[in-house]
């Protein structure tokens, strides 16, 4: 893929955020020497591309006090995979969810986030999903203790 | 309402602004040629305080970034989610060994046998590969290799 290099500046400039002035496109556009009208078209092609999942606030999940982060692990059946992922990303405290494949020594092909103010709640929410749905399969709860290295999603 | 309210001892106190901001733009800011004036009149403030207030949520960490959440697979790359099974006792070694990586983005410690998780992002599949393999080599750890397979759409649903 050629990727333009208006793109690639672009999206590079915008990696360290929307300038906080009163014309942040227009204070792009000049540094990258095009038009304002112009930034602001390429971001929407962004986000109509899929390429900007969202255009807004890029927090971080400890420093608003969701403490507890944990990864739900499920062995579900093939057959019922799609079913059961629609279930849990429609939950209100479900912030991730992926269908990974099985391994040698590790069943569990259906992973979710649950991120929660406190470990107890966590557990508590799960809980109760599970009853909601019965959920009978097999799962764990993997909660972080430590978190090592955190750089935000970069990629140019 | 108070004007402030403590979420958690460890975390940040955030002002009656601040929360209404994060609560509010987590995706759509304005494409207009003054978006952070468009978000005053909506939010009924001045433009200065809505960039004063983005300024000071990101200097307190709250905040990574007023802009683009990227979808690093749309992009050009490899991505997996990979696991270790870490004797306790070797964990800080190999947690230095495995983020010595520049291939390595987030590393979690996480409460289970397979107790170190991280994501490799690389060029392609076979740096990918070739990398995963050359960790467990290095680190003498059991590992898994987990690309997505299949990403289901989940709202966006944080509350400050």
């Amino acid at each position: 893929m050629v990727v333009d290099p208006f793109d690639h500046r672009l999206r590079r400039a915008l990696q360290e955020g929307l300038p906080l002035v009163s014309k942040p496109y227009a204070y792009l556009a000049e540094q990258l020497g095009v038009t304002e009208q112009e930034v602001i078209a390429k971001i929407e092609e962004f986000t109509q591309q899929g390429l900007i999942k969202r255009f807004g606030m890029v927090l971080r999940h400890h420093e608003l006090g969701y403490s507890a982060n944990c990864m739900v692990v499920w062995d579900i059946p093939d057959m019922e995979i799609e079913t059961i992922a629609q279930l849990l990303s429609d939950e209100a405290c479900v912030t991730l969810c992926y269908q990974r494949p099985r391994r040698q020594g590790w069943p569990y092909n259906l992973f979710c986030m649950i991120h929660g103010k406190g470990r107890d709640l966590v557990e508590q929410q799960l809980k109760e999903l599970i009853e909601r749905h019965q959920l009978s399969y097999p799962h764990q709860l993997l909660f972080s203790s430590k978190r090592f290295k955190q750089r935000g999603a970069r990629y140019v | 309402m108070s004007e402030h309210r403590p979420l958690r001892q460890e975390s940040v106190v955030l002002s009656d602004l601040e929360r209404r901001l994060i609560n509010a733009y987590q995706g759509d800011i304005p494409l207009d040629p003054e978006p952070f004036m468009r978000i005053a009149e909506n939010l009924g403030v001045t433009s200065e305080e809505v960039q004063q207030t983005l300024r000071r949520l990101l200097d307190k960490g709250v905040l990574t970034r007023f802009g683009p959440l990227y979808n690093i697979e749309k992009a050009d790359g490899s991505f997996s989610l990979c696991a270790l099974k870490v004797p306790e006792h070797r964990f800080d070694e190999v947690a230095d060994q495995v983020n010595g990586y520049a291939q390595v983005a987030h590393n979690y410690q996480r409460e289970h046998e397979w107790n170190m998780w991280f994501v490799l992002a690389t060029e392609d599949y076979q740096e990918l590969e070739q990398v995963f393999e050359d960790i467990k080599t290095v680190t003498g750890c059991p590992g898994l290799n987990l690309p997505k397979q299949t990403e289901f759409f989940v709202g966006l649903k944080l509350q400050a």
